[in-house]
């Protein structure tokens, strides 16, 4: 999608129909989960995902600032994701492009769909998303982080939000796509799915699919995110499970 | 009364009357409200165009000036899409730094530009890392009655281009109102919603963007009918912008 002018395409899918790291089409990158990892937020998680590496942290309910979006009826969800400058090969002019705009509103709204809200009104719950490392799909990484962290500020919510970007690939749909993919490949289709109810809270498309192939890439990422969603509940076992159920503690 | 109250009265009827099939303006749940295309609308930029979907009215004015590539794309010009939504087409809108919605509408409408291929960019490039032209594409809304995101494509490949135009895409944007998705929500419609969704489509048969926005949800079934309306829409809306009557 960013090849137009580009130097040279790499060649994304060999004749096995591996990937550039061996993968396979439905295969996700190797993907490690981190809760709690911060110790003055109130819910934090640490995720790397491929060669992403993303901090998200939650702070709240807590008062909001600034005081003027304050409801009466529920708190507001405030979502701010930030790339460092140094995450990217040439350094990233640091603070709020419109990239980074976009996507904090995009996932705020999606947590805003899951989060109950109307339990703690006039409050605000703060969600930071701090990309250190990026390689294509940090949004989702964002989404996987902060649904963990919520979870680790307890939170409630209908459910985690587990998210992957599907895609195109050498005219091959494609799970969960690395960076040479993403700028070489043929489409980029994030998606983040309420496992309970199937349904889907972010979707965004860049690229070219044709009606039958879309269809045939969110089914691949829906079960792509209940793969990760598994991996998520895992996390959240390790930071928490202290023996059997019912065992002493 | 204050305006939170009837917003929120205004918004539990036009829930119940979705609920029926129904519409405030009585349209069916896939009827887009009347759209008018007027190329050439300001002479000061290099392609203009108005569009208006019902009362909703925005103009895009494209400017070519002279630049310099992106270092990662010494062969191709340069793309830039900004999107203000000022006071004067709405109450709810403030002066100042563009907020997240003006945001996300320029980043959706540059997106379907791009993915579309509408122009070539490498036609843009004079000299190779060196020297090319800059495509400013301007969008703003004048009167914002919902559905900017629509509005603001259709002007964008309505205008009158002094470049080659290859692929027109078009956007198309639906809203939950309970079970209904309905099609070019109005503002009231787009305030009541459960989850909007655009997708923009070309005139080859390719899904070129998507967003979904707002607080809401879709399933991928839901996806695949707007989709699927969306090609149909999208087939009489690039009528419209080649200056036809479909």
């Amino acid at each position: 999608m960013g090849s137009v002018g580009a130097k040279e395409v790499p060649v994304l899918l060999s004749p096995e129909g591996l990937r550039i790291d061996g993968r396979k089409l439905d295969e996700l990158r190797p993907i490690r989960m981190q809760v709690g990892a911060l110790h003055n937020a109130d819910g934090s998680a640490f995720v790397e995902w491929g060669a992403n590496k993303v901090m998200a942290a939650v702070y709240g309910p807590r008062e909001v600032h600034p005081r003027h979006l304050q409801q009466n009826n529920k708190a507001v969800i405030q979502c701010k994701y930030n790339m460092a400058a140094f995450a990217v090969d040439e350094r990233k002019r640091p603070g709020l492009d419109r990239r980074s705009q976009e996507i904090s509103k995009v996932i705020g709204e999606a947590f805003e769909s899951v989060v109950f809200a109307e339990e703690y009104p006039r409050t605000s719950i703060d969600i930071y998303i701090e990309v250190l490392q990026a390689n294509a799909g940090t949004r989702c990484a964002g989404l996987v982080a902060a649904s963990l962290a919520l979870a680790d500020a307890g939170i409630p919510m209908v459910d985690l939000l587990p998210a992957v970007a599907v895609g195109k690939i050498a005219g091959k749909i494609a799970l969960d796509l690395r960076k040479e993919e993403d700028n070489f490949g043929d489409a980029d289709l994030p998606i983040a799915l309420v496992p309970q109810s199937g349904r889907l809270v972010l979707i965004q498309m860049e690229g070219h699919m044709t009606e039958e192939e879309l269809s045939r890439a969110l089914e691949l990422g829906v079960q792509g995110c209940r793969e990760i969603y598994e991996k998520m509940k895992q996390a959240l076992r390790e930071r928490y499970a202290t023996g059997p159920i019912g065992g002493s503690t | 009364m204050s305006e939170e109250v009837s917003a929120e009265i205004l918004t539990t009827h036009i829930l119940d009357l979705a609920a029926e099939g129904k519409r405030l303006d009585g349209r069916g749940p896939d009827d887009y409200r009347p759209i008018t295309v007027e190329p050439g609308f300001v002479v000061s930029a290099d392609g203009s165009a108005l569009v208006r979907i019902g009362h909703t009215a925005v103009l895009a004015g494209i400017k070519l000036e002279p630049g310099k590539p992106f270092a990662d794309t010494p062969n191709a010009g340069v793309l830039t899409t900004n999107a203000e939504l000022i006071p004067l087409s709405n109450a709810i809108f403030e002066p100042g730094p563009p907020q997240p919605g003006a945001i996300e509408v320029s980043r959706v409408v540059d997106r379907a530009i791009r993915a579309a291929e509408t122009i070539d960019l490498t036609r843009l490039c004079v000299t190779p890392g060196e020297k090319t032209w800059v495509c400013y594409v301007d969008i703003h809304c004048l009167d914002h009655s919902g559905n900017l995101i629509d509005a603001a494509l259709l002007a964008a490949v309505s205008a009158d281009y002094p470049l080659q135009v290859n692929h027109l895409p078009i956007e198309c944007t639906f809203v939950r109102l309970g079970d209904a998705i309905v099609v070019d929500p109005t503002f009231d419609e787009e305030r009541a919603a459960q989850g909007r969704i655009t997708v923009a489509t070309d005139e080859v048969g390719r899904v070129v963007a998507m967003q979904k926005g707002l607080v809401g949800a879709f399933s991928p079934d839901d996806v695949k009918d707007v989709v699927r309306r969306a090609f149909r829409h999208g087939e009489r809306h690039r009528i419209l912008a080649k200056g036809g009557t479909p």
